[in-house]
């Protein structure tokens, strides 16, 4: 099977990463490891998926994220390790490994004006597909509720998800 | 080290011989792993046997410092640990099996690395208190026991406490890099 290394760089907004992965995701592709980081206030994500299509069919699939000013760009392969900047909550999400977890939950936090401002996601070589985020949350969001919604929905794609405070190291 | 480590055993209970059971990793199809277990009668002859099972199952395992029920398929508030050979503990209450065991107190919180059994193919970094106090029952006799710890032992019941609650430290690590692919298998 082809690996594509997509790279998406710009102006930060919330849904990006909701809107690539639903991408991939509705072309059967599937996520394997992946990292977001913010440069700066620029969006900065490279993710390496399992999907059977040519770069240039995903690439085209992607242009419309060109109208933001992000810059979309597809690549046979390709890994990096990007360091990222503090946010108010972790994600957590482990399970069994399938097309459209990330899709789902990041949907589900952009819907709610969520941002993730770090990520990153593994698949184990047991099948293990792990995702921690941080998180930022606009002030007005229930977070007992939003963590709620987000456990139901890890129940129907079969996968735990946890969202908790990120600890400070205030003792 | 060595010397500024304290051993407290608990009272050891009369367990009958031990079975080695299979230990579950995730992504766990029953989902055992991702449900709160529930308390369990201490002097059930069932629960005892289960107790022996995971101090043998625990004891078998190359590394393996404490061993929840439902790791080996079992939901029901048990666990067994043993840090007493492991370089960061400091207070050590041996090889000992708790049912129903309750958080009292937890303090000082420090980040570290973690492992797990049932997910064998990364670490972690968890932030977790190292100023501990649990209360559990025996099996067998039922008798209630109060445990103050510190540095690892703290750290291994905390994550043991958090097995029984459906938890795995998967749900705890502190940010995005601090999930790691293991590299060395014990």
């Amino acid at each position: 099977m082809p690996s594509l290394a997509v790279t998406v760089i710009g102006r930060d907004r919330p849904g990006i990463i909701a809107e690539v992965t639903r991408v991939v995701a509705d072309l059967g592709g599937n996520l394997e490891d992946s990292s977001m980081t913010l440069l700066r206030g620029h969006f900065a994500w490279m993710l390496v998926a399992d999907l059977d299509v040519a770069a240039d069919d995903l690439a085209a699939r992607l242009a419309h994220l060109r109208e933001d000013d992000l810059v979309v760009s597809v690549l046979p392969v390709g890994r990096d390790e990007p360091y990222g900047t503090e946010a108010g909550y972790v994600l957590s999400v482990h399970g069994a490994d399938r097309p459209g977890i990330v899709a789902g939950v990041t949907g589900a936090l952009a819907a709610h004006g969520g941002n993730i401002t770090d990520l990153s996601t593994r698949l184990g070589p047991g099948g293990l597909y792990v995702l921690v985020a941080e998180v930022s949350l606009p002030g007005d969001v229930d977070v007992v509720a939003l963590g709620a919604e987000l456990a139901e929905l890890g129940r129907e794609l079969g996968v735990g998800v946890s969202l908790r405070p990120a600890e400070s190291d205030v003792l | 080290m060595e010397s500024q480590r304290s051993v407290l055993p608990l009272p050891q209970p009369d367990l009958p011989v031990g079975r080695v059971l299979p230990v579950l990793t995730a992504p766990d199809p029953g989902r055992v792993l991702d449900a709160p277990c529930p308390e369990v009668d201490p002097t059930d002859p069932a629960v005892v046997q289960l107790a022996a099972d995971l101090a043998a199952t625990m004891r078998v395992s190359p590394g393996c410092v404490g061993l929840a029920a439902n790791q080996v398929g079992i939901g029901a508030r048990v666990f067994s640990l043993d840090v007493s050979r492991h370089p960061k503990t400091r207070t050590t209450h041996g090889c000992f099996v708790l049912v129903n065991p309750v958080l009292v107190e937890a303090s000082r919180k420090e980040r570290g690395r973690e492992g797990c059994m049932s997910v064998p193919d990364f670490t972690g970094d968890v932030r977790r208190a190292t100023r501990l106090v649990v209360t559990g029952r025996l099996p067998g006799s039922g008798e209630e026991v109060t445990l103050a710890t510190d540095a690892f032992e703290a750290r291994a019941l905390q994550h043991e406490l958090d097995h029984l609650d459906g938890l795995l430290f998967l749900d705890r690590v502190a940010g995005a890099h601090a999930i790691h692919p293991r590299t060395t298998y014990l």
